[in-house]
């Protein structure tokens, strides 16, 4: 249980514009464990989806991913298209909010799934076939049996994300990224799916990356958390930590910015102004312009992630008031 | 008609189907979107109304506005049943019902400037208001919403999200309109710029004296917005109560289910709850079940479910709920 399977290090992701560069991840760092599942959280824009993707070896052609991710020993970042195309799919998969876009519309499920076992296990069609069976009914897809001779249009939203997890998860990979994988679905149906993470993790030891903005998803289902703002993590830490003793301002932000399905009305209390340009990023903390504990120091330079007694890393000078702000809320 | 003072919006027996091709030289398939609902609106109150994709909401809304001419029913705005209005007398109760569209980028023109776009309802509604009157109601509704002067000659494709939505409003808020429809208007917000719209839709409603009829998929964001809350499922209203009730002690097992389905922001809460998944997905509602839609997902559906279609019961107090077996379960 205590091997990690993920090691990512000094993680920077840039994209070259036609008259300049915008960095979208800056030094991320981050390890994961086999069974763990770590949420990515963080508004549009703040590069949480552009670090998996590099990671994935599926950046954009004008992006560039620096620094080094480890996926149990063999270095990702940099690695040639050739040796990606084994690993992908077979050790690390990666599954996106929309799954019909992830589908080939032109092949039936069956088709699909099969090809990834003939080329990740080279195994034969007969077996590869029973295999992809049986792994839509680990995914509790009810009516499988119709469901794989079917095309992808031909599916329900909450079918075409069974179908994708299953798919991800034909050859057991170490690492499984998920994309906002819930976004799009209902609630009930939401429901299941998270129930399904939850057993899967178990039952595989798959550690599982959650990129979600959904503080609820985060709550039910990661073991530690993250939070990025303007391509940097401001704070990591166990969920626990991070929601009943947040120490950085956009981490309470965040928090008193969600409406509360288990309590009463009362007035919210927002994380003021906009999110930030990244070409125009300002100058020390990047949350300085939003944020209530501000001070000269916060302009000047820009907090280091730094560890802090209890496990957790923070990145603000005011990690203290903070603390005293949430005791009075 | 004679109408309580108190109430602003009578909707009875709303019908809305929609007519699907299937192909050609096939008949075509009945769809129907809202099944014979009925509730009214009290002034200055704010009514919820959830439900999953394909529920009938956001067509249930645009029949309010005649936006989509419903097939039966009626809809009676201040005593006027305005399904029977002539095109010219519509035009002039327009100016009372506005509506804000959830994606807000998409719903401004891109070729007109932020102060076309908000005076453009008066031009049509009040085509006799003089140049710089207008003008200077664009300003007020600018400043109400939060959006600086020197915006006023920008297009929407300067602006982000949070801030499209804020010109969407001051359109809906320019005619003084007494109800708004409000269309998932947050749902494609970010956390913290979606709870800076909710605080100022709250602050608005307040300082005009609005009626809001708030159509949102997200249970969290509507029980911090409504006092009173309609369930749909399949067209047909489930439960309605005050938004206390609703939350507290669900009576219809649909609503059930889907409280027990929200995600909670809290990871203690998150792990002690154990979710009563419903099974399956949404019945298409091309062709739904008989007698109780509700009764193929239903934990507690018997023979009977099947064979009659339950009537909204009014239970206690403002309560009704749609479940032949409420008083048992």
């Amino acid at each position: 249980m205590s091997d990690t399977v993920l090691d990512v290090k000094g993680l920077s992701v840039t994209f070259e514009l036609h008259d300049r560069e915008v960095r979208a991840v800056t030094d991320m760092n981050f390890s994961l464990k086999a069974g763990e599942t770590l949420a990515v959280v963080g508004e549009s824009g703040s590069g949480k989806s552009q670090a998996f993707l590099s990671i994935m070896g599926l950046l954009a052609r004008n992006g560039r991913a620096t620094g080094s991710a480890k996926l149990a020993g063999t270095e990702l970042v940099g690695m040639n298209p050739r040796d990606l195309d084994e690993i992908r799919g077979r050790d690390i998969a990666m599954i996106f909010q929309d799954p019909m876009t992830s589908l080939n519309p032109y092949m039936r499920i069956s088709e699909q799934m099969v090809e990834v076992l003939e080329r990740h296990k080279r195994m034969k069609p007969a077996e590869a076939l029973e295999r992809a069976r049986t792994m839509l009914e680990t995914v509790r897809l009810p009516d499988a049996k119709r469901v794989i001779r079917a095309y992808p249009h031909e599916l329900s939203g909450g079918q075409r994300q069974r179908v994708m997890i299953a798919m991800a998860l034909l050859c057991e990979p170490k690492v499984l990224i998920a994309d906002e994988p819930t976004t799009a679905l209902d609630v009930t149906v939401q429901a299941q799916m998270l129930k399904l993470f939850e057993e899967l993790t178990d039952t595989f030891d798959t550690a599982l990356v959650m990129i979600t903005h959904d503080l609820g998803v985060v709550a039910g289902l990661a073991d530690q958390m993250m939070v990025m703002y303007a391509g940097r993590a401001v704070e990591k830490g166990n969920v626990d930590e991070l929601f009943y003793s947040p120490r950085h301002p956009y981490t309470l932000g965040l928090l008193h910015s969600t409406p509360r399905v288990e309590n009463k009305r009362g007035r919210l209390d927002p994380v003021a102004g906009l999110p930030p340009n990244l070409t125009h990023l300002p100058p020390g903390c990047a949350f300085n312009p939003r944020c209530a504990f501000k001070t000269d120091q916060c302009v000047k330079e820009r907090p280091a992630l730094i560890p802090r007694t209890d496990g957790r890393v923070t990145a603000c000078f005011h990690d203290d008031a903070v603390k005293e702000k949430e005791k009075v809320a | 008609m004679q109408q309580d003072p108190g109430v602003l919006l009578n909707v009875e027996n709303l019908t809305k189907t929609f007519e699907i091709h299937a192909g050609f030289m096939r008949q075509p398939l009945t769809l129907t979107a809202v099944d014979n609902v009925s509730f009214t609106v009290g002034r200055g109150e704010t009514l919820g109304i959830v439900g999953e994709s394909g529920c009938g909401k956001s067509t249930l809304g645009r029949c309010i506005l005649q936006l989509i001419e419903p097939d039966d029913g009626k809809v009676v705005w201040l005593g006027k049943d305005l399904t029977a209005l002539s095109k010219d007398e519509m035009r002039r109760t327009r100016q009372d019902l506005q509506i804000i569209f959830q994606d807000p980028l998409a719903s401004l023109n891109p070729r007109m400037t932020v102060g076309e776009i908000i005076a453009d309802p008066l031009k049509t509604l009040r085509p006799e208001m003089k140049a710089k009157q207008r003008m200077a109601r664009v300003m007020e509704m600018m400043e109400a919403v939060g959006l600086l002067p020197e915006m006023i000659n920008r297009y929407p494709h300067e602006f982000s999200g949070g801030q499209a939505q804020r010109i969407g409003i001051a359109r809906a808020l320019v005619t003084e309109p007494k109800l708004i429809v409000c269309d998932e208007p947050v749902s494609a917000l970010d956390v913290s710029i979606q709870a800076q719209i909710l605080n100022l839709l709250a602050d608005l409603k307040e300082q005009f004296g609005l009626t809001l009829v708030f159509i949102s998929h997200d249970l969290s964001v509507v029980r911090h917005v409504s006092d009173r809350i309609m369930v749909l499922y399949l067209g047909r209203i489930a439960e309605l109560a005050t938004s206390e009730e609703l939350y507290t002690d669900p009576r219809h097992p649909y609503t059930r289910a889907l409280l027990t389905a929200v995600p909670i922001a809290d990871p203690k809460l998150a792990r002690e709850r154990t979710i009563e998944g419903l099974k399956g997905e949404i019945p298409s509602p091309i062709n739904p079940p008989s007698g109780c839609y509700f009764r193929t997902r239903c934990p507690h559906a018997q023979e009977r479910c099947a064979q009659v279609t339950p009537p909204l019961e009014h239970i206690e107090g403002g309560r009704y709920v749609s479940c032949i077996r409420w008083q048992e379960i």
